[in-house]
């Protein structure tokens, strides 16, 4: 079989992978995406699809708000609405201590030089949720943070992406990476795969990829639960979050709950296989009948796990390689990377056509493992 | 209820049952957990409660239960009806609900014994009120004696389609007609089953009793039928059909349907059993050895559960996980398990010899497994029609999952029990591919009702 070839190949067919293909082939350059299950297999397909400026590291929001700008009119990037809200993300204060740190918090990001973090009190935040439990102090909250349905952006960008002459390759799993003459080679049972270019954006496998490039990482993957319930009136607006609770709550546009809070599965990383942990999600659980004490007859339809990478420090890894001046990285987003998608893929565009972007970048070098 | 059983079983239906007995007589401890409020299965429903001449007219077939039931009565078994199991995993820890309150046990050995639920199969108006599986007519009839006052229609293909209409001969019903579904060409391809079949002839002959009896009494059966529809505003007025070549309409407000049936595989699928396409069956089905052992160990299937067998055969495959279990529990050694199972063994074999025929005879033909109306509805929970599916695959999502994810057909109160084997039909046709292909629905618990209050009050000593 001849190797196929273009200027960049891709190994990963998740969001990042597929941004970075979009973002690469509106500039003209020709990009393989290899991947090894199908589309969105993993993280990028069965995460909570949360639109979240609110709470990001100092160091991502930079990139959150810009890739904020990106969601609102992600239409005319895409063509797809993505299930795109903006009803706003909002992180609760069960208690005056849980006030103080929300104020620190918006003190913090003011200090940064933005706004997009904004205490709201007690009126403003039963205003805007009636149903939840009158124990509530205040809130921090993102006005138009919101939402989208991460299957259907995924899809979107994988549309946009193949109609810029993007190839793709589902069920390719990548056997070897091997360095030739002019770039990459990739061995695959599907055959061969060659180009000057290579972007790692494998997720929860990145750490495999960076290994055979001789750059290792601690990446750890971990596989969040989630669950959703059957489909109620609708009763609350804003996505939540609570300021000392893992919790991550929101009502979808169809009426179902889905309700999250990283709390993870027990998981068979070989397999690719999830168990569920149901002391974990009881404690979800909890975290929602205490907020909600009226969801208690509220049937769960479904949970599951994705499959994500985690980093020591929860940040991602993204930019050029430490050893190789032809290899880019893009993971280890730590469950919170569907927001940052969409600018994620231009900020890789941008390295690898421009050699540098004006978003700082530097606290995702990779050298920070070394 | 303890907190951990060395077996525990789930379904009490005829494998549930002879496994129970088994097991608890060579004094393995044994909790069987049951849906339903009295034990019996669907096959042997409501055995204890039924009247004497209900049970009659159900016929000899149904009292066959009655040994079954009053065994696992007398027995030392840990009996638990009103139990809905809606978690197993690879650990054997099982999430259930008894009586309304939620529990988590653990077991060394379970044996899943849930048996088989009619396959769904969407036609033009199948989701219109007044069309029924004949499955949910004979429960109303086995469990309350409630029959259709104002005449009822039969239509599909199958066994129970002609037992039910046997059954509701005898209860007065009045049949407006037999719709029979099966397309003639099936009984040249169950031609070269037939003589294994002879084996097994009173299953065969039971059958022609039941013909005989219905054509007597005047039954309109009309053969080799295609092109059902439903129709009726709001409810089931009419419904249309060809049939020798002349399209025909009959009036009727209850239109009971049939298509045979399939091994309910959610929770062995939710605990992550490996499963495999079975093209004569045309369904999913566990992936067994001898004993019942699935691909995790100290998980094992029995009965319809494993693939569609009859109750007489579950009855056997439940003997024979028992024992299997039994020496697993080091109760027997493995020379004593092979010597007590000789016996259900061969009546096992015996009984499987009519099941290639019948397999053969009343396959479902293509044209029935995929709708060819795009507005026809697949999953009927989130209403996603055959269109919409067709519409993601040639999007390039050529797999039933990702069909799911994109439509949510399977993402709704069911959890795609219904629409799944229905999807993998339509995605195989339109992308060209085997229904295997990709794979069943990921199985995603809880598989049975759990609330937020329910799982809220599990593990309390754990908190964060």
């Amino acid at each position: 079989m001849a190797a196929r070839h273009a200027d960049v190949l891709i190994i990963g067919g998740g969001l990042m992978g597929f941004s970075t293909a979009l973002h690469l082939a509106k500039r003209d350059v020709s990009v393989i995406v290899v991947e090894k299950d199908s589309p969105g297999r993993h993280a990028s397909g069965v995460n909570a699809g949360g639109l979240r400026r609110l709470n990001r590291h100092p160091a991502e929001i930079p990139l959150s708000v810009a890739a904020a700008d990106i969601w609102r009119h992600i239409e005319s990037l895409l063509g797809d609405d993505c299930g795109a809200r903006f009803p706003g993300q909002i992180r609760v204060a069960e208690s005056d201590a849980d006030m103080r740190l929300l104020e620190e918090r918006a003190a913090l990001v003011r200090s940064l030089g933005y706004t997009h973090e904004e205490i709201i009190d007690r009126d403003e935040l039963y205003q805007r949720v009636p149903a939840l439990a009158p124990h509530c102090k205040g809130a921090l909250m993102c006005r138009d943070d919101g939402y989208a349905r991460p299957f259907h952006a995924l899809t979107a960008f994988r549309h946009k992406a193949c109609s810029l002459g993007v190839a793709h390759f589902p069920g390719t799993r990548v056997d070897g990476i091997e360095r030739i003459a002019d770039g990459w080679r990739l061995m695959t049972p599907k055959g061969e795969f060659r180009a000057p270019l290579l972007v790692n954006c494998a997720g929860a496998w990145a750490g495999h990829v960076a290994a055979v490039l001789d750059e290792p990482v601690p990446l750890r993957p971990g596989a969040p639960m989630l669950m959703i319930s059957e489909r109620l009136p609708p009763f609350v607006q804003p996505v939540l979050g609570a300021a000392s609770r893992k919790l991550s709550f929101k009502q979808m546009g169809n009426g179902t709950l889905l309700i999250g809070g990283a709390h993870r599965a027990e998981l068979d990383f070989a397999h690719q296989t999830t168990t569920l942990n149901w002391a974990r999600l009881a404690t979800s659980a909890r975290t929602v009948m205490a907020l909600f004490p009226q969801l208690d007859n509220v049937r769960i339809v479904r949970a599951w796990a994705g499959i994500e990478a985690f980093m020591p420090d929860d940040l991602p890894v993204i930019g050029a390689s430490s050893v190789s001046p032809d290899a880019w990285h893009a993971f280890g987003f730590s469950a919170h990377g569907f927001q940052l998608s969409p600018i994620v893929g231009r900020i890789l565009s941008e390295l690898i056509l421009d050699g540098g972007s004006d978003l700082p970048i530097e606290a995702f070098r990779i050298e920070r493992f070394r | 209820m303890k907190t951990r059983y060395s077996l525990v079983i789930v379904g009490a239906g005829p494998a549930g049952l002879s496994a129970s007995v088994v097991a608890a007589n060579l004094g393995v401890d044994v909790a069987l957990l049951d849906e339903q409020r009295m034990p019996g299965g669907q096959i042997y429903r409501a055995m204890e409660s039924v009247p004497a001449e209900r049970a009659m007219r159900l016929g000899e077939e149904y009292q066959r239960g009655r040994g079954l039931v009053s065994a696992m009565r007398e027995s030392r078994v840990d009996y638990f009806p009103d139990s809905e199991v809606w978690s197993l995993n690879q650990r054997r820890e099982i999430g259930l609900v008894h009586a309304g309150v939620a529990r988590v046990i653990g077991a060394d050995q379970v044996l899943i014994a849930n048996g088989a639920m009619e396959r769904p199969l969407p036609f033009p108006g199948w989701t219109l009120p007044g069309v029924m599986n004949a499955g949910a007519g004979q429960i109303l009839f086995k469990a309350h004696g409630l029959v259709p006052a104002d005449g009822v229609v039969l239509a599909g293909s199958g066994p129970l389609l002609l037992l039910l209409a046997w059954q509701y001969l005898h209860a007065g019903v009045a049949i407006e007609a037999i719709l029979d579904l099966t397309p003639m060409h099936n009984h040249l391809r169950a031609l070269p089953h037939l003589p294994r079949a002879l084996l097994a002839r009173h299953y065969l002959g039971k059958g022609l009793a039941y013909k005989k009896d219905l054509k007597r009494a005047g039954v309109q059966t009309l053969r080799n039928i295609t092109d059902l529809h439903a129709a009726g505003d709001g409810r089931l007025e009419t419904i249309t059909f060809r049939h020798k070549g002349r399209r025909r309409t009959l009036a009727t407000q209850l239109l009971l349907t049939h298509f045979g049936v399939a091994p309910r595989i959610h929770l062995s699928q939710a605990a992550g059993c490996r499963h495999c396409w079975d093209d004569s069956q045309q369904c999913w089905r566990p992936l067994l050895d001898g004993w019942g052992n699935s691909s995790i160990d100290g998980i094992l299937i029995a009965g319809d559960g494993a693939g569609i067998g009859g109750a007489r055969a579950a009855e056997h495959a439940g003997r024979l996980a028992a024992w299997q279990m039994a020496c697993a529990l080091g109760r027997i050694d493995s020379d004593e398990r092979d010597r007590l199972a000789r016996d259900d063994r061969g009546w096992l074999r015996a009984e499987r010899h009519v099941r290639p025929f019948l397999d053969a005879f009343f396959r479902i033909p293509g044209s029935l497994l995929v709708t060819s109306r795009d507005d026809t509805i697949v999953c009927r929970c989130e209403e996603i029609t055959a269109g919409e599916i067709r519409a993601a695959v040639a999007q390039g999502h050529d797999d039933a999952n990702q069909v799911k994810f994109l439509t949510r057909c399977g993402m709704g109160a069911c959890q795609g029990r219904q629409c799944a084997a229905s999807v993998a039909h339509i995605v195989a046709a339109q992308g060209g591919k085997h229904p295997a292909n990709g794979g069943p629905f990921r199985g995603r618990p809880p598989v049975a009702p759990l609330t937020l209050g329910q799982l809220a009050s599990l593990y309390p000593e754990e908190s964060e």
